[in-house]
C-alpha cells in the first residue's frame, strides 16, 4: 500500500466516522422536530437559527452531568456496556459502498473504506456483538428494572435476528454475493432488488425496527414499564453513548436498507443524462443520502405515530410471523432461482 | 416493608413500581410480584399524598371546606364542588336558580371532557403512543382557557358555591364553547383513527384486564369502570340532580369488562358530554346566578348525604351537622380508590405491560384515593 492509498484511506475512514457521528447527531434534532410536527409543536428553537445547534447543547448537558455509578454496580462492566454499544456501532459503516468511483488526477479510488467479501456477514457478525452492550450494561448495573430491559433486550435481537438473517439469505440467494459493493453493482439502472426481493424487503424493514430497538419495539427501553430498561442507572455521557450508539444504528440500519434493497447509490437512467463518470458518482452519492434520511424519516414517523407491542406479542410476532414468512420467502426464491437457471 | 424487598425465595421478583415511576401518574406505590414477565400480586401502598383533607374539613365552615375538595380528583375539580354544595344545599333545604342549576351541569360536563381527554392521551402514551397525548392536550387546552375566563382558575376551579355559582358567565362563554364544539367534533374521529381502530393497541386492550359484572359490583366500582363491566351505576340517570332530567343522553354500557370496553365507555362518554353541552349552551336560563344565603352556614343537626357522577364514577359527600358552622364529620366517598381495589384482581396472570394498559384505563387520580 503506497502513501497516497494510505491516506485516501484514512481521510475516508475519518470522514465516514464524522459523517455518521454528525448525522446521528443531527437524527437527535431531526427526531425532536418530527415528533414537534407529528405533534403539532414547535420542536426546539431557541439554540441557534431554528434551534439547529441542540445536538451541541445537548451534548454539553451530557458531559456537564454529573456522573453517577451505582454502589452495587460492576464498575468496570458498567463503563464496558455503553462503549461496545458504541464501538460496534461506529464499526458496521466500514463495508458500506458510500459511492461509485472518483478520479482525481490519475488515481482513482473507491467511495467504501473496504469491499470485503463477506461485507454482509461482517454487518450481522457486528450488529450482534451490539446487543452484549445491552446486556452487560444492563446486568452491571445491579437494578431489577435494567435486568429486565436487558433480557428482553437480548432475546428480542437475537428472535429478530434469525428472521432478518433468513431474509439475508434470501437475498444472497438472488445476488450470488455476500459483498456489499456487487450487490449495489447489480442493482445498477432500476435493477433494484426491492422489486426481486419485496417480501424480504418487508421483513427485513420490520426486523430493523427490532434491532435498532424502536418503537413498536422499543421493549428494552419502555419507559411506562420499565422506567428507562437497560439505561435506567445510567446518567452523564454514559446514557449519551446508548442514545447517540441508537441514533448511529438507525443511520446505518438506513443505510444498509438503502444499500441492499433500494440501490445503494444507483438512481434508474442516470447514465443517459450524460454527465461525466465523477459527477455520476457524486450524484449518486448524494442520492445514497437522500435514500438513507428517507428511511431515518420513516422510522421516526413510525415512532410517533403507533403504540409498542407487549412483550409476549413481540415474541410471538418474531417467531410466529416473521420467521415463516422469512421462511417461506427462502423457499419461494430458491425456486425461482432453480427456475431461471433452468432446473424445471 | 424492607424485607419485603428482594425475591420471594421461589424465583419470583419483587418489584417497586412507584411511588415514581412514569406510568403511575403520581405517587401510588405498588408493590407487585413478578414470575418473569407474569404479574402474581399487586399490593397497592397508599399514603404518599395523604392530607387529612376529611379532618381539615372539620374545622372549615361550609362555606370553605369546598375549596379543599378542589384538590381531591383535580382533574373534575368541578364535579367535587358540585357534589358538596349540592350537599350542603340538601342540608339547607335551598332550591338555587335555574340559570345556576344549567351553569353547573354545563361546567360539569366541559370537565368531564377534559378530564377524558387527559385520560385518552395518557392511556396512549402509557401503551407507547407519544403523540396522543398531545394532540389531547391541544383540546384540553380550549377547555381550560375558557374555565380561566369564568372561573379565575385552569385546575382548581372553586366556583360552585352554596346556593350556586360563585360568579356569572363570561360574556364569551358561549361563542367559545361554540367554537369547541365544532373543533371538537372531528377531533373525536381522528382521535378514534389514531388510536381506537389501530391493531396494536386492540391487541393490547382486548381481552386484557377482565372485571365480571359480579366482581365490578363487589369491589364498588363505579363509573366507566364498572359501565364497562355491564353494571348501570351513572348517578346522572338513576338520581338526576340539577337539569340531568331535562336533557337527552345516554349511559353507556358495555358488557365486555375489558380493557378495550373500558376505553370505548369513556370514548362514547365524550360525545355524551359533547352532546348534552350542545343542549343546553343555547338554553342558558337568564336569572340569578346565586341563590340568597345567609353570610353565615349553619345546618341543621342531622346526616346529610349526596352523591354525584365524577369523571370516574360515584362520588359521595356525606355531611353529619350537630347544627354549628362547622361539619362535625365529613366522609367522601372517592371513586379512585374503590376502582384501584380491583387492580390486584383484575391483574394477577397477566404480563407487566398489561398492569400499565389497566392502570391507565382505570384513569386512576392519586389524591383522589388518598385525599
Amino acid at each position: 500500500m503506497d502513501t497516497t492509498e494510505f491516506l485516501i484511506k484514512l481521510i475516508l475512514v475519518i470522514s465516514v466516522f464524522g459523517i455518521s457521528l454528525l448525522i446521528a447527531m443531527y437524527s437527535t434534532y431531526a427526531e425532536r422536530k418530527v415528533a414537534a410536527f407529528l405533534q403539532d409543536r414547535l420542536g426546539p428553537n431557541r439554540a441557534g437559527p431554528f434551534g439547529i445547534l441542540q445536538p451541541v447543547a445537548d451534548g454539553v448537558k451530557m458531559f456537564m452531568k454529573e456522573e453517577i455509578i451505582p454502589a452495587n454496580a460492576d464498575k468496570f462492566l458498567f463503563i464496558a456496556g455503553p462503549s461496545l454499544m458504541m464501538l460496534t456501532a461506529c464499526m458496521t459503516g466500514v463495508v458500506i459502498p458510500w459511492g461509485g468511483e472518483l478520479t482525481i488526477g490519475r488515481n482513482t479510488f473507491n467511495l467504501q473504506i473496504t469491499d470485503v467479501n463477506i461485507g454482509l456477514l461482517y454487518i450481522f457478525g457486528v450488529v450482534s456483538i451490539g446487543v452484549y452492550g445491552i446486556m452487560i450494561g444492563a446486568w452491571a448495573s445491579n437494578n431489577k428494572y435494567s435486568l429486565m430491559g436487558g433480557l428482553r433486550a437480548s432475546s428480542q435481537m437475537i428472535s429478530y435476528e434469525l428472521a432478518m438473517g433468513i431474509s439475508i439469505i434470501a437475498l444472497v440467494m438472488t445476488t450470488g454475493t455476500l459483498s456489499t459493493k456487487e450487490i449495489v453493482e447489480q442493482q445498477s439502472s432500476w435493477h433494484w432488488n426491492i422489486l426481486y426481493q419485496p417480501l424480504g424487503f418487508l421483513i427485513f424493514l420490520v426486523c430493523a425496527f427490532a434491532e435498532t430497538n424502536r418503537t413498536p419495539f422499543d421493549l428494552p427501553e419502555c419507559e411506562t414499564e420499565l422506567i428507562g430498561g437497560f439505561h435506567t442507572e445510567y446518567s452523564s455521557m454514559k446514557l449519551g453513548f446508548y442514545l447517540f450508539a441508537e441514533y448511529i444504528n438507525m443511520f446505518i440500519s438506513s443505510a444498509i436498507l438503502a444499500t441492499l434493497y433500494f440501490g445503494g447509490y444507483n438512481f434508474p437512467f442516470i447514465e443517459s443524462w450524460g454527465l461525466s463518470p465523477n459527477a455520476v458518482t457524486i450524484i449518486g452519492t448524494l442520492l445514497f443520502f437522500g435514500k438513507i434520511f428517507f428511511f431515518i424519516f420513516f422510522f421516526m414517523w413510525v415512532r410517533w405515530t403507533i403504540p409498542r407491542f407487549r412483550y409476549d406479542q413481540l415474541m410471538n410476532l418474531g417467531w410466529k410471523v416473521m420467521i415463516p414468512l422469512a421462511l417461506f420467502n427462502l423457499f419461494i426464491t430458491g425456486i425461482i432461482t432453480l427456475w431461471r437457471n433452468g432446473a424445471f | 416493608m424492607l424485607q419485603e424487598i428482594g425475591t420471594t425465595g421461589q424465583g419470583d421478583l419483587i418489584i417497586n413500581v412507584g411511588p415514581q415511576h412514569p406510568s403511575t401518574h403520581g405517587v401510588l406505590h405498588l408493590v407487585i410480584t413478578l414470575n418473569g414477565e407474569t404479574v402474581k400480586k399487586v399490593e397497592p401502598h397508599l399514603g404518599y399524598i395523604h392530607r387529612s383533607i376529611e379532618k381539615m374539613c372539620e374545622s372549615l365552615t361550609y362555606r370553605q371546606f369546598i375549596y379543599s375538595t378542589s384538590r381531591m380528583d383535580y382533574l373534575s375539580s368541578h364535579i367535587n364542588n358540585h357534589g358538596c354544595a349540592l350537599c350542603v344545599e340538601k342540608g339547607l333545604q335551598l332550591e338555587i336558580p335555574e340559570r345556576a342549576k344549567v351553569i353547573r351541569v354545563l361546567m360539569d360536563e366541559l370537565t368531564r371532557m377534559a378530564s377524558h381527554c387527559l385520560w385518552w392521551g395518557a392511556l396512549a402514551m402509557d401503551v407507547g403512543a407519544i403523540t396522543p397525548f398531545f394532540h389531547a392536550f391541544r383540546e384540553r387546552e380550549m377547555l381550560n382557557d375558557l374555565m380561566e375566563e369564568t372561573c379565575g382558575a385552569r385546575l382548581t376551579m372553586n366556583y360552585m358555591v352554596p346556593g350556586g355559582v360563585m360568579f356569572d358567565l363570561h360574556p364569551n362563554f358561549q361563542k367559545r364553547v361554540h367554537e369547541f364544539i365544532k373543533l371538537f367534533k372531528s377531533k373525536i374521529d381522528e382521535y378514534d383513527e389514531l388510536v381506537t381502530f389501530n391493531p396494536i393497541f386492540i391487541q393490547r386492550m382486548k381481552g386484557i384486564g377482565f372485571l365480571s359484572k359480579e366482581e365490578a359490583i363487589s369491589y364498588g366500582c363505579s363509573g366507566p369502570t364498572a359501565r364497562a363491566s355491564g353494571v348501570q351505576c351513572d348517578i346522572r340517570k338513576l338520581y338526576p340532580y340539577e337539569v340531568y332530567d331535562k336533557v337527552q343522553f345516554d349511559e353507556i354500557i358495555e358488557t365486555d369488562g375489558d380493557c378495550y370496553a373500558r376505553y370505548l365507555v369513556r370514548m362514547k362518554e365524550l360525545k355524551q358530554s359533547l352532546s348534552i353541552v350542545e343542549q343546553l349552551i343555547d338554553n342558558i336560563p337568564e336569572g340569578d346566578f346565586q341563590a340568597k344565603t345567609k353570610a353565615v352556614l349553619k345546618l341543621p343537626k342531622g346526616e346529610f348525604y349526596t352523591r354525584v357522577e365524577t369523571a370516574r364514577g360515584e362520588f359521595g359527600v356525606y355531611i353529619v351537622s350537630e347544627g354549628g358552622t362547622t361539619p362535625y364529620r365529613i366522609k367522601f366517598r372517592s371513586p379512585g380508590f374503590s376502582n384501584l381495589s380491583a387492580l390486584d384482581h383484575m391483574t394477577r396472570g397477566q404480563k407487566i405491560g398489561d398492569l400499565v394498559a389497566i392502570m391507565g384505563t382505570l384513569d386512576l387520580v392519586i389524591p383522589d384515593i388518598d385525599r
